[in-house]
């Protein structure tokens, strides 16, 4: 691993200037370094990030990581984290026309890291500092430890994805602006309601008396404490509770693991926390892929057209623009979808077409003629990269237009008995249905949480709340012998599964020749779910309907 | 960097520690030319953690997971196919297109992989080694040892066969009177008695093996039942080729109502999803091939056979009566019946009438039933291999 050479630096910098002309946001100081394949097999498993903790798992994708670039080689032309400084990897000093569009890329992938508020959370972090005391501090249980250290993150691992991420970052993100609760909040919103439960008359009744204090400057909270003299205590107490939103199954465990309690278990906290902090560092990214690589790629071409350094080079730019940017015949390119999408959003804010005026247009020529002229979607733009996520950024700004313009269609794929083969057909070019197809393919772990009434005696009750999807089966079993170590007691879970009929038995016998079902024609019915509880006790795992 | 072994080393620590293990063995397949790919064998885990399901039971049958396209056509329009099973030409492409160097070179990198994945089996698995390592039929090498004795002259003097040789002498010479009492000094020695080593040319014989690998992939054979089988037989023919010190010849054959050989273990694992099934017909196949390429003589042959336990034949007939001409020259027939698990607690066909048919009590030493659920994981197949094989 070493520095890029002094002359690809220098075109770096010359990149971010211009970049910065655009309107890009980022620190002045970058890292770009040059790896080998070998570094890259062995970083990609950690994340890229080169000091992240050692760990078995890392180790198998390593070696598997071998043996598929000895079948597959690739090379990957950038990788960008997320630290400060941002570090970027090259696999090798590029010839300079080339060096200018992957800086530009990675300008884009800096720029949106630096300014997407879903990235709020990261932006106090030296996560490659962090990562190495990390490291450090987990190689020191090692040597006292042993293997079990390797236990406590495998398991730590298993929930790792049930980061409260959301909530955190609501904390991060209203953390400046939020306003300290007044005597007058309290009253009202939580003593009267949730205390005394007064009737609403009543209720009624001290707004009105509130309002006329206004007017007489009396003190509207004299009555008050003459009629509940607790008020002030309480209202002190309430304000004492530190704001602390529920905690997420981790935090949980961290706090009120019986097990984790006692003295020489205590260790496994420090574990569970850095393999809960690392997650949620990298929430955010995964959350953002379309957008932040559509971002890039935006960046990437608009800069290097405009680029004068490189002219004679564009036929060469092409022909790497489009192997990155393409969109396939059948499949999905975030890069290609992300940049698309940037593109249309600029263009319909350009003619003005986010307004209610465009929206009551009726007619598809006035529609395609419609342009106010007002040219803010260079504006519009990075207000999108600030404020969106991929479900945010597909769910608004998919529409009819950009499903006609660029020809695409939800593909579906069906298996023809007479040929033995399966065909490939448009199935919609409903910019409804694409886009639906798309958000189903985004990152979307199932939402689990402590169900409080549930947890007594000694049991961890988690909740799984249904949206239509079961867990995955096999994966239950393993995860929850985790939990069950970590908890140091039984762990029940709640979750859906299909009930499953002598019907779907000969419907899944039937999937291998598909004309049979086909001929009895009717859609097949629709699926009922039932609620189950699973058990999880000294290793043993049932489970029960509920 | 962790090598493989103490990756295994770790993985086999688990167990102790009351934890399931987590390595297993995966395949990368390189496609090279000529049909003659590359396996590439490889650790992998997975970390499980609770997450969707990608299945959709609202999902019509025999219809795939949708995706993203672009390009012209309108709705209801087809935009290109892909056969489900790989075309038919391709085989006859297959013997004549390619060159023979090319040919073996490919051959070579998978039995190289595989004899590495048989000796992690049999020492990091634990899988026993052959015990019987059966008649020994061909002449390897000769070897150069000390084995043969000879009187008066030779390289090493054997110091307790000379001794014997001179207490007998004196024996004879009646100069032993009581043998509880031997007086040494009085030893009468002949330059014949001493014994020595002498060098000598030793035939060694190395036992070779044939397998016929036989696997359903009918209708029924969907998914991780096939996936199971294979991964199965991948182990099993990696571990003789580790016994045997790769002196292993193996064939392939795929069933469904008919029997078809193909040539290399690339295509006996891909291929998918045909029509009813009829077991005997593999084992007549194996029959008939070995009957008319006279094998017996010159191996000792295995049969494994992978199922999910279906036959269209549900007496099995047929299929006991191929089995039992097979028992006249086989060293081992292993059926491995994967179930689905919808199947449940009943029995499969398959099993019920080999069950009954009694061939595997009266013939318990050549052939071994394993039943398991298609859910199977590595150390259950592994287990499974020990029990084919015991």
């Amino acid at each position: 691993m070493e520095l890029v050479s002094q002359h690809a630096k220098g075109i770096m910098e010359e990149c971010k200037l211009r970049a910065r002309d655009q309107g890009l946001k980022f620190d002045n100081e970058t890292l770009e370094y040059i790896v080998t394949n070998r570094d890259m097999i062995e970083l990609s498993p950690k994340i890229m990030i080169p000091t992240l903790y050692d760990y078995w798992v890392h180790d198998v994708k390593v070696l598997s990581g071998k043996g598929m670039y000895e079948a597959y080689p690739s090379n990957p032309y950038e990788t960008v984290i997320n630290t400060r400084p941002a570090i970027s990897f090259y696999n090798d000093n590029n010839p300079d026309w080339l060096n200018v569009m992957i800086f530009y890329h990675v300008l884009g992938h800096i720029d949106f890291f630096q300014n997407n508020l879903f990235y709020k959370n990261t932006w106090d972090i030296d996560l490659t500092g962090q990562a190495l005391s990390d490291k450090r501090l987990i190689s020191q249980l090692r040597s006292e430890k042993g293997r079990w250290v390797d236990y406590a993150i495998e398991f730590s691992r298993g929930l790792d994805n049930l980061v409260g991420y959301q909530k955190e970052l609501n904390q991060h993100i209203t953390r400046d602006t939020r306003q300290p609760l007044t005597r007058m909040d309290y009253y009202f919103d939580i003593f009267l309601q949730k205390i005394k439960n007064v009737p609403l008359h009543e209720y009624l009744k001290e707004i009105t008396r509130y309002n006329a204090t206004i007017k007489t400057n009396e003190d509207f909270f004299d009555q008050v404490t003459g009629k509940y003299p607790e008020f002030e205590e309480l209202y002190k107490k309430e304000l004492s509770i530190k704001v602390k939103s529920d905690l997420d199954v981790m935090e949980y465990i961290i706090r009120f693991s019986p097990f984790l309690r006692e003295d020489e278990n205590n260790w496994i906290k420090s574990v569970i926390q850095i393999v809960r902090n690392t997650s949620s560092y990298f929430q955010p990214q995964i959350r953002t892929k379309i957008m932040n690589e559509g971002w890039a790629s935006y960046w990437h071409e608009y800069l290097f057209m405009r680029d004068d350094r490189i002219c004679g080079h564009e036929a060469d730019f092409a022909k790497v623009n489009a192997g990155v940017t393409s969109m396939p015949k059948v499949g999905l390119n975030p890069y290609a979808l992300g940049m698309r999408l940037v593109q249309h959003i600029k263009d319909m804010e350009d003619k003005g077409c986010y307004s209610l005026e465009y929206m009551f247009l009726k007619d598809e020529v006035g529609k395609k003629k419609y342009n106010t002229g007002q040219n803010s979607g260079d504006d519009f733009i990075l207000k999108v990269r600030e404020n969106y996520n991929d479900f945010t950024f597909i769910n608004r700004f998919i529409d009819q237009e950009f499903v006609t313009r660029h020809d695409l269609f939800v593909a579906g794929k069906r298996f023809n008995g007479a040929r033995m083969s399966w065909e490939y057909y448009i199935k919609s070019k409903k910019a409804e249905d694409y886009k639906q197809m798309v958000i189903d393919t985004l990152y979307h772990p199932p939402e689990i949480f402590i169900d409080k009434t549930g947890t007594k005696d000694g049991i961890l009750y988690l909740n799984h709340k249904f949206e239509n999807k079961p867990l995955k089966l096999d994966f239950i079993e393993n995860t929850m012998v985790g939990i069950e170590y970590l908890w140091g007691g039984p762990v029940y879970l709640e979750t859906s599964e299909p009930v499953i009929s002598n019907q779907t038995a000969t419907n899944y016998a039937n999937f291998w020749d598909p004309s049979s079902s086909r001929t009895k024609g009717g859609k097949p019915e629709p699926v009922k779910w039932k609620r189950m509880l699973y058990v999880m006790e000294n290793r043993k795992l049932h489970k029960r309907e509920l | 960097m962790i090598t493989l072994d103490e990756l295994l080393e770790r993985d086999r620590r688990r167990e102790e520690d009351g934890f399931k293990r987590k390595i297993r063995i995966g395949k990368i397949v390189k496609p090279g030319s000529g049909g003659k790919e590359k396996i590439i064998i490889v650790p992998t885990t997975v970390e499980e953690k609770f997450v969707h399901d990608d299945i959709h039971p609202d999902q019509e049958p025999g219809e795939g997971e949708p995706t993203g396209g672009t390009g012209e056509g309108e709705e209801g329009d087809i935009i290109g196919e892909q056969p489900v099973r790989p075309e038919e030409g391709e085989e006859g492409e297959e013997g004549a297109g390619e060159g023979p160097g090319e040919g073996e070179g490919g051959d070579h990198e998978l039995e190289s992989n595989a004899y590495e994945l048989g000796k992690v089996l049999s020492e990091d698995f634990q899988l026993p080694n052959l015990q019987d390592k059966g008649k020994k039929r061909t002449l390897a090498r000769y070897v150069y040892d000390l084995t043969d004795k000879n009187k008066g002259v030779g390289q090493v003097l054997d110091k307790k066969s000379t001794l014997k040789q001179i207490v007998e002498t004196n024996i004879t010479l009646g100069n032993i009177p009581d043998v509880n009492d031997i007086d040494t000094t009085k030893f009468i020695i002949s330059p014949q008695d001493l014994i020595y080593r002498i060098l000598s040319r030793e035939k060694d014989y190395e036992s070779q093996a044939l397998i016929f690998f036989l696997r359903d992939y009918s209708g029924s054979m969907g998914g991780k039942v096939t996936q199971t089988v294979v991964s199965q037989h991948v182990m099993l023919y990696s571990w003789l080729l580790y016994q045997y010190d790769k002196q292993v010849e193996t064939r392939f054959i795929l069933h469904d109502t008919e029997a078809k050989e193909v040539p290399d273990f690339y295509k006996y694992y891909s291929y998918k999803v045909a029509g009813g099934t009829k077991v005997f017909t593999a084992f007549k196949m194996v029959n008939d091939i070995v009957e008319r390429e006279n094998l017996a003589r010159d191996y000792n042959i295995y049969v494994f056979h992978g199922t999910d336990g279906d036959d269209w034949d549900k007496e099995g007939k047929q299929t006991i009566e191929e089995i039992e001409k097979m028992f006249n020259y086989v060293a081992r027939i292993g059926i491995s019946i994967v179930e689905h698990s919808y199947v449940g607690s009943k029995q499969t066909e398959v099993e019920k009438y080999l069950k009954s048919s009694g061939v595997l009590n009266n013939h318990s030493n050549l052939i071994k039933l394993d039943v398991m659920n298609e859910d199977a994981d590595d150390s259950r197949i592994i287990q499974g291999i020990k029990k084919l094989i015991s």
